[in-house]
């Protein structure tokens, strides 16, 4: 289980390899510049020469390169989840993880061969977070810490509601970070912190909308996510698997309000663009490991029916599934 | 069975429907009126001028060719972007036409294509104009790969692919269309744009000046469309036979 545990943390680790040459193609505009799909300018994909990687072809090319290894460990993270997980509704995580992976490729081939319509592209760039969510949470439920703790498990109601709702709130800023990306209103208001140089802009178009609401929601945001982290360290100081993700959650998201302000004052710069999507990956993904943490109650019996599987396979017997089922919920 | 009727009913349906709404390419361009007139060239005005620069010109902005080699061979000297071209106090590559005024004519399709040539890692010509249903000839003259990617809120998008040196596409648009952009996204910097028009009463600038030719007699509003400084335009009254001047000034602090 170990092992598949730190197999699933390489899968999670190249998602966000894979989400940032994602945000690379939006932000160096390259999305077409291989306009067939799956084939690259007639080629199959891995037959593709190298020495043409040029350009834009570089970025979109590459995406596709990554995604479809991505894709490929995520079959082995199903099969192998769906081998040695004892726990049904790990192994149907796993079986979403794929599906998952399998509509993000078919969704990005969608937005090629249709020229980039917006909603696909929005689309493609949120399923890729909740693709990557999911990963994160199988990492998560895998790991030695989540199937035996060692402490006492936390019954906090207002850390379970706090945090479920900061990781909804991160999500659908993301989204609409998302959306201004792919309706190219990124500089829908050029100046930063004012908007036009007054506080709310004096004119409006739906870009210009789409753009203040996207500040407006990073406000919302680090308020929350303050909010959560405040609550951690008042109320569960003495547990760190509480504290070092709503620590860290502070740090990624000062880090994401700064590298925001950077990709206005650069002109859209496409590294300072991509960081800025990358660290709002990992926003979200390190708000969900608190937010399940502070949910691990809800769980409880997930390490003892492991513990209770393993130890009849070894006793040489095998719990039937529905039994498993039983002592989750 | 007539339940399979009913289905095989609904799925020719459909894709006929999804043909219609995706694959059936552009649809033709309309048809002038039945009682539409002819231009007497006997009669017909000229509009000519200038488009002037005031100011002190940007200095043209250096492109980054290194992401390809092929584009770094063409140009071992650098290129720069010519988007903001001044000569001689004129703006090229300003896109000057009749907006409005024209009323009921009907004009000769052209004969042959416009030819949108990819050389040296840009577009040649960075800005023309195409009447509706002409073709547009696109080819690559480059040893390395671009994509062509075409089209308007008006006019149907596309894109081509065009991995070897030679090839060639051709589009048509069928709607009036001021301005088309075309863009290789391989090489972000390469962008063309296209005045598509229903007449032949359009120009490109090329030292600032422009000439239009063969007009009619009558009231016209000219446009003059520049993609970084915007567009201006101005109302004109040509007499038969009359030719007239005019002179737009686009400032060095607009854009």
């Amino acid at each position: 289980m170990i092992t598949l545990n730190r197999y699933i943390k390489l899968v999670a680790a190249s998602v966000v390899l894979l989400i940032a040459a994602g945000g690379m193609v939006t932000s160096t505009d390259s999305g077409l510049a291989v306009p067939d799909w799956p084939n690259t300018y007639g080629h199959f994909m891995f037959s593709f020469p190298l020495e043409k990687m040029v350009g834009g072809i570089f970025y979109e090319h590459g995406h596709r390169m990554i995604a479809s290894t991505v894709g490929f460990l995520t079959i082995i993270l199903a099969v192998w989840t769906w081998m040695i997980e004892p726990r049904r509704w790990m192994r149907w995580l796993g079986v979403i993880a794929l599906g998952a992976v399998i509509l993000q490729g078919v969704l990005g081939g969608i937005t090629v061969l249709f020229l980039l319509p917006a909603p696909v592209s929005i689309g493609h760039a949120g399923l890729a977070q909740l693709f990557f969510c999911t990963t994160v949470s199988l990492a998560l439920f895998t790991s030695p810490s989540w199937r035996h703790p060692r402490l006492p498990l936390v019954d906090d109601p207002m850390l379970r509601r706090v945090t479920l709702t900061t990781t909804v709130l991160i999500y659908c800023q993301i989204l609409v970070g998302a959306t201004m990306r792919h309706i190219e209103a990124g500089m829908a208001i050029p100046d930063f912190p004012l908007a036009f140089g007054h506080l709310v802009p004096p004119s409006w178009t739906a870009a210009i909308a789409v753009h203040f609401t996207h500040r407006i929601g990073a406000v919302v945001v680090t308020l929350a996510i303050l909010a959560t982290a405040g609550h951690v360290w008042y109320h569960h100081r003495s547990r760190s698997e509480l504290t070092r993700p709503a620590t860290l959650l502070v740090v990624f998201v000062l880090t994401q309000v700064t590298l925001g302000a950077f990709v206005i004052w650069s002109g859209l710069q496409p590294f300072v663009n991509t960081a800025h999507v990358v660290n709002g990956a990992l926003v979200l993904a390190t708000s969900l490991v608190l937010t399940l943490r502070g949910r691990r109650i809800a769980f409880a019996l997930d390490g003892a029916a492991t513990d209770m599987v393993r130890n009849a396979r070894q006793a040489g017997g095998l719990l039937p599934g529905s039994e498993l089922g039983r002592t989750r919920a | 069975m007539n339940r399979a009727l009913k289905v095989g009913g609904f799925i020719a349906v459909a894709v006929a429907l999804a043909a219609a709404g995706c694959g059936g390419g552009q649809p033709p361009a309309p048809a002038p009126a039945a009682d539409a007139k002819r231009v007497d060239p006997a009669t017909a005005g000229s509009v000519s001028g200038k488009v002037s620069f005031e100011g002190t010109a940007p200095a043209p902005a250096a492109i980054k060719l290194e992401s390809d080699p092929a584009c770094v061979r063409e140009h071992p000297n650098g290129m720069t972007a010519d988007s903001v071209v001044v000569s001689n106090g004129g703006l090229d590559n300003v896109f000057v036409y009749v907006k409005d005024g024209l009323g009921n004519y009907a004009f000769d399709a052209p004969a042959g294509p416009v030819k949108l040539d990819q050389k040296g890692c840009r577009y040649t010509p960075h800005v023309f104009g195409v009447r509706t249903g002409q073709p547009i000839e696109i080819s690559n003259s480059d040893q390395t790969m671009h994509n062509v990617h075409g089209g308007g809120t008006a006019n149907r998008q596309f894109n081509y692919s065009q991995a070897l040196q030679g090839m060639k596409n051709t589009t048509t648009f069928t709607a009036p269309e001021v301005m088309v952009r075309f863009k290789c996204n391989v090489h972000g910097w390469m962008e063309a744009y296209a005045g598509v028009l229903p007449h032949p009463y359009f120009a490109v600038t090329a030292g600032g000046a422009f000439e239009l030719n063969d007009l009619p007699a009558g009231t016209y509003t000219i446009e003059a469309w520049h993609e970084k400084f915007g567009t201006q335009t101005q109302s004109v009254t040509v007499a038969p036979k009359e030719a007239k001047t005019l002179t737009f000034t686009f400032k060095a602090a607009t854009p």
